[in-house]
């Protein structure tokens, strides 16, 4: 599979902030490539200077070994983090505004299709919820049916169903053959979606690869939560066993092993509760932060 | 530059001017009210004062003239033609005339304060011509008309710009149009139009609508008052990119946009003449743009003025707005950095 974008040791300073430190990764053709860490890590620096919004201080990207040029714009999709519409135009107004600005716009219909608009076409944008703003949004990012498609936060403050649609509106965008760049906080949403990340922290890369490898790279064991309650301080202690929010949690290498240890305590199992690592885990790991703590 | 990308913006923002009902209500009631407002409150000519013209240039009867000339409530205002003060004079906006050189002096035989200057005036000088001159009187209405348009025209121009792009900036709508093929030359351009177009629009509405009620004086040409009308608004506009060139704060242009219009409120001769003011008042008057518009309507509404007649105030007018433009065009940012 081709690189589809190529960013070498990319630098941005902003007087004495370095938002983002010498940074090198490549994303893959057709590939939905997350950028995870928390508020400040750098991410939307990083993805503002791929989409040629903002200028490096440093180092370069390169669209299919070619250096972002003055025509990037007719190439690629953005959805920002923060954007405001114009208040006053319908959804229908707002897509034609943006339809005119390019020469080969998908058509009206494909899109009202592809992010699932109808319903709402002839409102004003001020007065759309939550999810069909965000909806609106990806179809402007989508009217010139860009072959790499930039995603900042594209779900944050949606309630669970509007974030579980708009995912689908997502791998059904991917399943047209698109490059996808994303950033998120939610793990959840990266597990769901990305086939490669880099975790970003102060400004650096401090991991990459796809969710599987680092999960498997750095946890090879499962979480076991008890209520404390139900579990002697004397066999907490012997074990080393960590307390958290009234939980006791136990890192198992062997789910069978681990319960037959407890049983053979006469610890009720009551409330027990198992988990994988995820990639909060995975964060929490490589920085010492909570994602959703510092968020 | 993209005529259809300059047309969908300029399209856009028409609407949405359009759809503020709030703006619009506004835009067109104040200039209405405050037209009403004058018609009732100033039923009379509206100034507090005797007016005398002095043809400048004279030194003749020193001692007498300085003793006239310090009469109370008389306000004594110079001019360097004849023919412009007579004129005044035929539209009531002053009361008497005096050619001490000459020895001759005019009256309005249809003012009732021509006749009592009169009274004063030829108590001290007995020994001067007496001519005569008449004419329709230009109410207080007709003369605040094109100030009120004009200040009408301001501040939808510094305000419906400035502040429009300023709240762009700091919402992010400019950084979603500059990830477009869009220019930031088409994009000011189209901002430019259609708050020309509107002004334009909103103004001729109130003048002639309120013309079938006040029956304007109106002896120029129709075509010069829309070409000086244009060209404030042009310049009015660029002002107003001027100061929204960079700012990402609406405190910040709020204030700044106050600072530019209150003193074209009170010193552009939108209110009152400043014929009588200190020079130096008259001076910084000069420098702002909208002396030039109300003072160039009113020339070619009240005295028939053409546009050769106040060339002076078109030159400022083009001047300025090619400075502003190119100040603006040279500083405009879509402020993207956070």
């Amino acid at each position: 599979m081709s690189e589809a974008i190529c960013v070498q040791g990319l630098t941005k300073k902003y007087k004495d902030i370095t938002a983002v430190d010498n940074i090198s990764f490549t994303v893959k053709e057709g590939h939905c490539f997350g950028l995870l860490g928390r508020n400040g890590a750098g991410k939307t620096t990083t993805i503002e200077i791929m989409e040629g919004i903002i200028n490096a201080t440093q180092g370069q990207v390169l669209y299919q070994g070619k250096p972002v040029d003055n025509n990037i714009s007719q190439q690629i999709g953005i959805q920002f983090q923060h954007t405001a519409l114009q208040d006053k135009l319908t959804v229908k107004e707002t897509l034609n505004l943006f339809s005119s600005f390019y020469q080969a716009p998908l058509s009206q219909d494909e899109l009202v299709a592809l992010c699932d608009l109808d319903a709402f076409l002839n409102r004003d944008n001020h007065k759309l919820s939550g999810g069909q703003r965000q909806r609106l949004l990806l179809a402007l990012a989508l009217i010139n049916d860009p072959k790499i498609l930039f995603l900042d936060e594209p779900t944050t403050g949606l309630d669970p169903h509007a974030r579980r649609d708009f995912w689908q509106l997502i791998k059904n965008i991917k399943a047209k053959n698109k490059t996808i760049i994303l950033t998120t906080h939610y793990m959840d949403e990266a597990e769901h979606l990305c086939d490669d990340i880099v975790v970003m922290d102060q400004g650096k890369i401090i991991e990459s690869g796809t969710p599987h490898q680092l999960l498997t790279k750095y946890f090879n064991e499962v979480f076991i939560y008890l209520p404390k309650s139900q579990v002697p301080d004397n066999i907490i202690k012997q074990n080393q066993w960590a307390n958290i929010a009234g939980r006791v949690e136990i890192k198992s290498k062997n789910i069978e092993n681990t319960l037959t240890y407890l049983m053979s305590k006469k610890i009720p199992l009551d409330g027990l509760h198992v988990k994988s690592a995820n990639l909060d885990d995975l964060f929490l790991h490589l920085t010492g932060h909570s994602l959703r703590e510092v968020k | 530059m993209n005529f259809f990308r300059f047309f969908a913006v300029f399209k856009a923002r028409n609407i949405e001017f359009l759809r503020d009902k709030s703006s619009l209500t506004w835009s067109l009631l104040f200039p209405i009210l405050l037209l009403f407002g004058f018609s009732f409150v100033f039923s009379g000519d509206g100034r507090p004062a005797y007016k005398v013209g002095i043809i400048t240039g004279v030194s003749a009867d020193s001692n007498t003239q300085k003793q006239f000339m310090e009469t109370q409530f008389i306000e004594f205002i110079n001019y360097k033609t004849l023919n412009t003060a007579t004129d005044k004079l035929s539209h009531h906006t002053i009361d008497l005339v005096i050619d001490s050189q000459n020895k001759q002096y005019w009256i309005n035989t249809e003012s009732s304060k021509s006749y009592l200057v009169e009274k004063i005036f030829s108590e001290q000088f007995s020994n001067y011509t007496r001519f005569k001159s008449n004419g329709t009187k230009i109410r207080y209405l007709d003369w605040v008309l094109p100030g009120v348009l004009g200040m009408n025209m301001m501040f939808s121009c510094l305000f419906g710009v400035g502040y429009a792009i300023v709240r762009y900036r700091k919402n992010s709508v400019l950084k979603r149009l500059k990830a477009t093929p869009l220019s930031a030359f088409e994009f000011v351009l189209a901002q430019l139009f259609s708050r020309l177009f509107i002004v334009i629009f909103i103004s001729s509405f109130i003048y002639l609508g309120c013309n079938f009620i006040f029956d304007f004086y109106m002896i120029g040409s129709y075509l010069d008052l829309f070409i000086v009308s244009v060209l404030g608004a042009f310049c009015l506009i660029s002002l107003s990119l001027l100061v929204a060139s960079r700012s990402k704060s609406e405190e910040l242009t709020s204030g700044l946009l106050n600072l530019t219009s209150w003193p074209m409120m009170m010193l552009s001769g939108v209110w009152f003449s400043l014929e009588g003011a200190p020079q130096a008042l008259k001076t910084f008057a000069d420098f702002l743009p909208l002396t030039h518009v109300v003072a160039g309507a009113r020339a070619i509404m009240i005295e028939g003025a053409s546009l050769g007649d106040i060339s002076y105030h078109i030159n400022i007018l083009l001047v300025m707005s090619i400075v502003f433009m190119s100040i603006s065009a040279y500083l405009f940012s879509w402020n993207t950095e956070r």
